[in-house]
């Protein structure tokens, strides 16, 4: 079966040298598909989980009544959102990355502590963050005086308001925006190649430049994945958005 | 905090010289008022008369600029007041109920307790059936506030804020928000607990409940107490020509 799929690829090739989809064929390039791919949900699913942790803990600053605090939130959002993710990824790996102690595995090559994917999550997880703290920001922002005060008439304090019943509202509230910014956040990861981190967009490039018969076919693939990735992506959010829905409450 | 030396022979509930602005609105000037333990005191007057205003600061949810609010004991009017101890003993309701959407009628009467005084889950659990049945709203308990009518929404607050077993109660305006066929239901739950003894405190604009359950009333107009009596004698014999008017234009 496998076998048959692949010899009619490499009949394709030969018989349409446009189309050369190699690494359905060769094993050597599946392997390179394979790793950029894995690399990809790599970088996707830790920054995805980090620029959310950022977002509450961006927006729960926000909220602080030390004014100094709410500048520092405030400065972060605005430098990471007023500037493109491919120049803070550049930025941070060439140029912080300078700064960063590095360290000697074999005795031999220095190595930076923090190699290129790891400033590729960082610069990632904080530009995705950035916007995730006005998101969070105006869900918070949505939930009633009213209702805060009922809680605070309970005896409850501003903590436990905030955990019991601010923060499960503004979640709500924020779901949808939150799954658009989320969306765009694994599509941004593909400028992680810029500082060479081997996700699915620079194995692939790999690939055509290796053999420029399979431009094509790479260019194919690399939608197809994506379609697929944000896909999923798209699909949970909106489970989890339904499963959260309150009776009676809201649209 | 000092132990509280108030017996139930004094006051439970004693406001001295209430003074409130909001910016250059000065809101109460000079609100005196003496509620002792068992009674059901209603609070009557216009629009911006400041009596919604004068029941948020008995439970220190608007703080006073000058004058003394003493509740069994515990002065309000204190920069390092125990919110917690006070809210403990005094429970609020309010007009436009403020249930906690994301939470069930049950979980809504539950949070406090569990979360504020740190009760058994089940200890907790017992209570909030009880008192669900007390609002007669059996078979609501797991209900989400979006699926029930306003007058069951207000009975659910009732009986979340009875479930901290406050010492006094305060009612702002709860019915206003409620259709004329269900502002009974919340009426009868309200005189239920007056009959039983618990002190209520209402701002309210129901003359005939006024008139039947409470045992003291107060007409305030533009931040001051005009006039105040029993319902016998306030309602026939008023002095005041603001009362008159007042009392006219409702009755």
């Amino acid at each position: 079966m496998l076998q048959s799929i692949q010899d009619y690829f490499r009949q394709l090739a030969e018989t349409n040298p446009s189309w050369n989809f190699i690494y359905i064929y060769d094993p050597v390039q599946t392997a390179r598909v394979l790793d950029g791919l894995w690399m990809t949900i790599i970088l996707s699913v830790v920054c995805v989980i980090l620029s959310v942790v950022i977002g509450v803990v961006g927006a729960l600053l926000q909220g602080s009544p030390r004014r100094w605090v709410r500048s520092v939130v405030q400065g972060y959002i605005q430098f990471f959102r007023n500037t493109p993710p491919l120049i803070q990824l550049l930025f941070f790996y060439f140029a912080l990355g300078q700064f960063t102690p590095s360290y000697s595995p074999d005795g031999w090559l220095e190595v930076p502590i923090i190699s290129n994917v790891g400033w590729a999550i960082i610069s990632l997880s904080f530009f995705a963050g950035a916007f995730n703290v006005e998101i969070f920001r105006s869900g918070i922002e949505a939930v009633p005086e009213s209702t805060k005060e009922a809680s605070e008439s309970l005896g409850m304090n501003r903590l436990q308001t905030y955990i019991y019943v601010v923060l499960p509202l503004a979640f709500r509230v924020s779901l949808p925006s939150l799954n658009n910014n989320l969306v765009n956040l694994v599509k941004t990861t593909t400028q992680a190649i810029v500082i060479a981190v081997p996700e699915l967009l620079y194995q692939l490039v790999s690939i055509y430049n290796d053999y420029s018969t399979a431009q094509n076919a790479c260019m194919v693939l690399m939608f197809l994945v994506y379609i697929v990735l944000v896909g999923i992506l798209v699909l949970g959010m909106n489970r989890w958005e339904r499963g959260m829905r309150i009776p009676g409450y809201g649209a | 905090m000092a132990e509280s030396k108030w017996t139930p022979k004094e006051p439970m509930v004693s406001a001295k010289d209430v003074h409130k602005s909001f910016g250059d609105l000065e809101v109460l000037k000079g609100v005196s008022m003496d509620v002792m333990k068992g009674d059901c005191v209603c609070v009557i007057g216009p629009s911006g008369s400041g009596k919604s205003t004068y029941i948020r600061c008995i439970n220190a949810l608007n703080p006073i600029d000058s004058g003394s609010i003493e509740v069994e004991g515990q002065e309000v009017n204190d920069p390092h007041l125990d919110k917690l101890e006070l809210r403990k003993k005094v429970g609020m309701v309010f007009q436009q109920y403020n249930l906690f959407p994301h939470k069930t009628a049950l979980e809504n009467i539950m949070m406090a307790p569990m979360r504020v005084l740190k009760e058994p889950k089940d200890e907790v659990e017992t209570r909030a059936r009880e008192l669900i049945k007390k609002v007669r709203l059996e078979g609501k308990e797991d209900s989400f506030p979006g699926e029930l009518s306003g007058g069951q929404q207000q009975r659910v607050a009732i009986a979340r804020s009875l479930a901290m077993r406050p010492d006094v109660m305060l009612f702002d305006e709860v019915t206003a928000a409620l259709d004329p066929e269900t502002v009974k239901e919340v009426l009868v739950t309200i005189r239920d607990l007056a009959e039983e003894g618990m002190t209520c405190i209402l701002v309210t604009h129901e003359m005939g409940f006024a008139r039947e359950v409470a045992n003291h009333i107060y007409f305030t107009d533009r931040g001051v107490i005009v006039e105040h009596g029993p319902p016998k004698t306030f309602f026939t014999k008023a002095k005041d020509p603001r009362t008159k008017e007042f009392l006219s234009q409702i009755l």
